[in-house]
């Protein structure tokens, strides 16, 4: 049991701290919104130079050979700028889908394209019913000569407005909720077949809603009669990164907090004396260190073999992580005061990451009730 | 970063665990999953147990008797107790009096008390809390006046736990009723059967006699028993209101407590003819249970591991949130054993007192629940309200 850092690990903190410290305030963040792409790509390129963009692949491939814990401390620091780049849809969940679903050769091809940061990816995945529920799905993949076409309409596709390639989940077999007979394709974003319709959420990310219509898919990730397991391990490895950001967040909320308690007077004095206040701001540091345990637990069960128990320590993170943020996100504005109404002011903007953060790949309901259903975490006596 | 716990610690807590398997006597097992308080001789037989294996006193330093464990091995022996259940080694003895003597007292007071004190031979009990001094500790009465070789006592301490069992007790005094409140206090020993000591019950809302109020009228404490130095008697209460602050969160006891809630529930409680954890509302008030227990069990190990490494001995932010997070998952558990009863939980009678359910009015599995219910309110007040943990988080990490 050891939770200090690496040499190497503290060096790539470190330095995705010292890139956001000098190219990510708060203002910047606003200019980089407003450009086209809503990110961007400049910093992009630092985080290529930096090796992000690698992070995962092994260094043979053309990356940085980084494991579950890197993916942790670099999340965790994007989390703190509330950072606009497609970096967990690319690296995490794309790179993640490469890693245990792709052919060599194609990761051959890929990879170098990811780590210069010249190719980024989305996961196309949800669809209007399906809500949360990963096998929910009507999108179809049907054979046509040695490939497969893709028809049907995926939603929330995060950053998909700027991705090169898209990850679809498509039927092969089965109906609209089997858990059998999910493929995961590679779809081109220029390919013909596919439309794309961008927007920006409530966070600042983008989105877009993607309609395929017979598009032609490159290759095939995984078994496509049997993806869901590799769906369910690359959302299992990507809650691992959204869990350190809701982390890095829930710091920046509660330090801004703790600073504005110190330092804004009503009644002649800082608000920080008042006991209410601070009794509501010692709670929101217990959900906040419950929720980085959480967080480090996370690059830990993300390990386990079995996947059913993998799955139970991967809810039992997105519970945790949901509930503090939840509480940590409401309780900074309202320690403020109205200022943290405004758009202007940082803080409401982590609080509307932290609420699409919970409710990314289900939010803490959804993942509470999954493991009542799944027998809980303490085997009964 | 590595987040398991490595093959030695492993290995360890096979070892415990088999000890435990082996050496614990049944009825006093059999009455802890009974959800049952040990009685005196049962804590007195399975401290001596310890002890003759050299278990009894993980916090004290080898040369009088602790047996040299990491930081992490001590958490897994006192998890592995919990989760047994298993008595623990008493906490006035070894966790409280024993490490501020070892570390304050003198060569003659560590022989005279420490062998004593580790195998159970003498029982001690707490002499803190005054009826004017709870939170506010440092705001205690009781005085104690030097006249030759010894001290004359008197004053009143309350919420004394387990008093009636005492042999000893580690009391705070005053020494200097001039000086500022935390600097006139001096920490003294004092044997129960001195003349002038008067222990009266306070039976708590479940009917349980757990703590007492403790009388000194004139009494008289020799010199030898003061602790450190006169008027220093503060560094060595936040000494020990400081040391095991892991020792809050009580992981195992909440995993057994659950796995025991989970039984019951499963098998023995009925609702709507179906076993209760099949309502999906009964079940997702456990998982939540669940889940921040699995969050302090991280932190504890958090805490562990830097508190392995700190020389500053300052403490973790995350050390604030075991008291707090660990009582009310301690309290939430027995709140839902209590509703997995039902109508069973009602069972008036002292829960600690034998043969208690004689007459069968309750299943066995429901005796009493009602009653650890009620007594476990208990926890978010003593070792510091949880309230006086947040002013102390405001302060102390907040900076507020």
């Amino acid at each position: 049991m050891d939770f200090d850092l690496t040499e190497e690990q503290r060096l790539l903190q470190d330095s995705v701290a010292r890139l956001l410290g000098d190219k990510y305030g708060f203002e910047q963040r606003k200019g980089y919104m407003k450009s086209p792409e809503g990110w961007s790509r400049e910093i992009w390129a630092q985080y290529a130079e930096l090796g992000l963009l690698g992070l995962p692949f092994a260094e043979d491939e053309g990356g940085f050979g980084g494991g579950h814990v890197e993916t942790m401390l670099v999340a965790e620091q994007l989390g703190k700028a509330i950072a606009l780049e497609p970096w967990i849809p690319t690296v995490v969940i794309g790179g993640g889908f490469l890693r245990a679903g792709a052919s060599a050769e194609l990761r051959a091809e890929l990879v170098p394209q990811i780590a210069a940061g010249e190719l980024m990816l989305a996961f196309a995945q949800t669809e209007r019913q399906s809500r949360y529920d990963l096998n929910d799905v009507a999108t179809t993949a049907k054979k046509d000569g040695s490939g497969w076409v893709i028809s049907g309409r995926k939603g929330m596709v995060i950053h998909g407005d700027s991705a090169g390639k898209l990850v679809v989940t498509a039927r092969t077999a089965g109906g609209q909720r089997d858990h059998k007979g999910i493929g995961v394709f590679l779809v081109d974003a220029k390919d013909p077949g596919v439309t794309r319709r961008g927007y920006r959420t409530v966070d600042g990310q983008r989105a877009a809603e993607v309609e395929f219509a017979n598009a032609r898919a490159e290759a095939v990730l995984g078994n496509p009669e049997d993806g869901l397991p590799l769906v369910d391990q690359v959302v299992d490895e990507t809650i691992v990164a959204l869990a350190a950001e809701a982390v890095g967040c829930m710091q920046v909320a509660h330090d801004m907090t703790i600073d504005y308690m110190k330092t804004r007077k009503q009644f002649d004095r800082p608000i920080g004396s008042f006991q209410a206040l601070q009794h509501r701001a010692a709670d929101m540091l217990v959900q906040l260190e419950q929720a980085r345990s959480m967080s480090y637990f996370a690059a830990m069960g993300v390990e386990e073999r079995d996947p059913a128990e993998r799955r139970k320590n991967m809810a039992s993170v997105k519970a945790q992580i949901g509930r503090s943020a939840r509480f940590v996100g409401q309780q900074s504005i309202q320690l403020h005061g109205g200022i943290a109404m405004t758009v202007e002011y940082a803080c409401g903007h982590y609080f509307k990451r932290l609420t699409v953060n919970d409710a990314m790949f289900g939010d803490a309901d959804y993942w509470v009730r999954f493991l009542a259903n799944s027998g809980g975490l303490v085997a009964a006596a | 970063m590595e987040l398991r716990f490595n093959e030695a610690e492993i290995a360890f807590r096979q070892e415990v665990r088999d000890f435990i398997a082996k050496e614990l006597p049944k009825e006093t097992h059999e009455r802890m999953l009974a959800g049952k308080s040990p009685t005196k001789q049962m804590v007195v037989d399975w401290q001596r147990k310890l002890n003759a294996k050299g278990w009894a006193v993980p916090e004290w330093p080898v040369e009088w008797g602790g047996p040299g464990w990491t930081l992490g091995q001590r958490y897994i022996f006192r998890e592995e107790l919990q989760q047994a259940p298993a008595p623990q080694p008493l906490a006035f003895n070894t966790n409280m009096c024993g490490p501020v003597i070892a570390e304050f007292g003198t060569e003659e007071q560590k022989k005279r008390f420490l062998p004593r004190m580790a195998n159970l031979d003498d029982w001690w009990c707490q002499g803190f809390s005054e009826p004017g001094a709870g939170s506010d500790l440092a705001g205690l009465k009781t005085r104690a006046v030097r006249e030759g070789d010894h001290y004359v006592v008197n004053g009143q301490k309350t919420w004394t736990t387990l008093a009636q069992h005492a042999d000893w007790i580690f009391l705070l005094v005053r020494t200097d009723p001039n000086a500022k409140k935390q600097e006139g206090i001096s920490f003294l020993l004092c044997d129960m059967k001195t003349p002038g000591i008067t222990v009266r019950p306070i039976i708590t809302i479940e009917g349980g006699h757990e703590v007492n109020e403790v009388f000194l009228d004139d009494v008289k404490v020799p010199v030898e028993n003061l602790v450190g130095e006169e008027n220093r008697g503060w560094d060595c209460a936040k000494f020990l209101l400081g040391n095991e602050r892991f020792g809050q969160a009580r992981v195992g006891a909440s995993r057994e407590r659950i796995r025991r809630l989970k039984r019951i529930a499963s098998t023995e409680s009925m609702d709507g003819g179906q076993p209760l954890m099949q309502d999906p509302d009964f079940a997702r008030k456990v998982t939540e249970i669940e889940v921040e227990l699995k969050a302090l069990e991280m932190t504890v190990m958090r805490v562990i591991a830097t508190e392995s490494k700190r020389k500053d001995k300052k403490p973790d932010p995350a050390t604030s949130v075991l008291k707090i997070k660990g009582t009310e998952i301690q309290q939430m558990c027995s709140e839902l054993l209590m509703k997995a009863a039902g109508p069973y939980a009602w069972v008036d009678g002292d829960p600690e007192a034998e043969g208690s359910n004689d007459i069968d009015v309750a299943p066995d599995w429901a005796f009493g629940l009602a009653g650890v219910y009620f007594n476990w309110r208990k926890q978010s007040i003593y070792g510091g309200s949880n309230e006086i943990q947040r002013n102390i988080m405001a302060k102390a990490f907040l900076g507020l």
